[in-house]
């Protein structure tokens, strides 16, 4: 399945026409300790770009922007009880939510794997 | 890494909650070397900084310690600071510590304020370490025997270390047992380094520092007391000392003894928020349908493993108990109002607890 990364630090993997968002590892990195985590409940309506979910570090609040539009199927109840899944576990386990792609031709913006290692590397 | 009062400065290390839990548990060391450190000398100086601050140095003995506030001639909060008194009774010299981002301010102010009678000295070339938690004593005073028996809580000493003078203080921002350590910066690594030797020490970052701070309802300038608060609304009346209260003569004296007599039509307080959301500075905090206050601090609290937060809110909604909510991102999340600190401080007083 296409792994494919934004410049916010998100990371969306598509499987057909559905999708699973997460953050990456360097954003939790660099968010620190993870305290909770909001995630949008099935049916919400994303357009690319809006604020989808939010995540609280012992720092601050982050807003999570939504890469692509579509409509969220699940958000990831278990970051409701263990938002530190996120730390552990930023690629897998801790992931977001999913969502229904309404415009799969959003996916040809984002970055693949190896452009984000070279986009971290710039940053940095 | 993250700037601060004009200093780049560690936000963590290993992380904010690993660092926070061990200094409650172990011993953390802080570098705070942003601080501003200086010393008042001079035969009026007593009289001199008591014009500036409530605190009754005239009763300070030598080696002792006082938290106290400069302030504005309406009673506003200029800063607060710790006086030690590093001369003789009731005459100092007064080392003043201030924060680190209200420093240049201080000087001016104090070079302002103070008679041409009265010295000042700005440490610029000094380090401040700060060893804090339940294993502070033990660790310190391996390095410096003695130490642990030699100083309670609020009192200060000095010491040699290697040829080195140390100003040891024990105080700090934790709410845990602990040392402040003044020392010439070009031996600050060095005795970092003796201090990280033993395994009882890990470093902490701004991060925990912050938390720590906020579960020991420590106020942080610039956030809970600036100048638009008075020392009576944030709770800080302890640091106006009797004999002060009685015979005034510091800014606003006039406005701060009305507030005493009246009480204050706001107070800080401190909120326990159901839920995880933690609510930030500037969240509104409302009773009864009403907006009552403010957040001025707030966060995830590790040791209380809740969020909290400190507020200014209304006078009859300031008692422990009083239910409150704090909007969030535009929800009203349930509250109440607590007694603080959210953690018992441990300090370690004079004879004994």
């Amino acid at each position: 399945m296409p792994r494919y990364f934004t410049s916010e630090h998100e990371w969306i993997e598509v499987e057909g026409s559905s999708a699973t968002i997460g953050i990456t590892d360097h954003a939790q990195e660099q968010l620190g300790d993870i305290v909770f985590v909001e995630v949008p409940g099935p049916g919400t309506t994303l357009a690319k770009g809006a604020e989808a979910a939010v995540v609280e570090s012992v720092k601050a609040a982050s807003d999570v922007y939504s890469p692509v539009s579509g409509t969220v199927s699940e958000g990831n109840a278990a970051l409701a009880d263990e938002p530190s899944l996120v730390n552990s576990a930023a690629e897998g386990e801790g992931w977001f939510f999913k969502i229904e792609l309404s415009d799969p031709g959003e996916l040809s913006d984002l970055m693949d794997e190896a452009a984000y290692k070279d986009f971290l590397v710039e940053l940095g | 890494m993250v700037p601060f009062a004009g200093y780049s400065m560690p936000m963590q290390y290993e992380g904010i909650i690993a660092e926070h839990l061990w200094t409650r548990t172990h011993a953390g060391l802080f570098d705070v070397s942003h601080m501003g450190q200086l010393t008042v000398d001079g035969s009026e100086a007593t009289g001199a900084l008591e014009a500036l601050m409530p605190a009754d140095l005239a009763a300070l003995k030598s080696g002792r310690v006082r938290y106290s506030l400069l302030l504005a001639e309406n009673g506003g909060i200029l800063d607060d600071l710790m006086v030690t008194n590093i001369g003789k009774d009731g005459e100092g010299p007064f080392r003043l510590v201030v924060n680190g981002a209200t420093k240049h301010d201080d000087i001016a102010h104090l070079r302002a304020n103070l008679p041409d009678a009265v010295g000042m000295a700005c440490h610029f070339d000094h380090a401040l370490l700060a060893l804090q938690g339940p294993e502070a004593a033990a660790v310190l005073d391996e390095l410096l025997p003695g130490i642990a028996d030699d100083t309670a809580f609020m009192q200060a000493v000095s010491r040699d270390w290697n040829g080195t003078a140390l100003l040891i203080c024990r105080a700090g921002y934790t709410g845990e047992d602990g040392f402040e350590i003044s020392l010439p910066e070009e031996s600050a690594a060095e005795f970092a380094d003796s201090l990280m030797a033993d395994d009882r020490v890990k470093p902490v970052g701004l991060g925990a520092r912050d938390s720590l701070r906020l579960e020991a309802g420590l106020p942080l300038y610039g956030h809970d007391i600036d100048t638009s608060t008075d020392p009576v609304s944030a709770g800080l009346a302890f640091a106006i000392s009797r004999r002060r209260r009685d015979e005034g003569g510091f800014p606003g004296s006039d406005n701060i003894a009305r507030m005493l007599a009246e009480s204050p039509p706001r107070s800080r307080v401190g909120l326990l928020l159901d839920g995880r959301v933690p609510a930030r500075e500037g969240a509104g905090v409302s009773a009864g349908g009403e907006v009552v206050g403010q957040v001025t601090s707030g966060g995830f609290a590790p040791s209380v493993e809740s969020p909290i937060a400190m507020a200014y809110v209304r006078d009859d909604v300031a008692k422990s108990g009083t239910e409150v909510t704090v909007n969030v991102r535009g929800r009203e999340l349930p509250a109440r109002v607590v007694d603080m600190p959210f953690v018992p401080h441990n300090y370690r007083r004079q004879g004994g607890k």
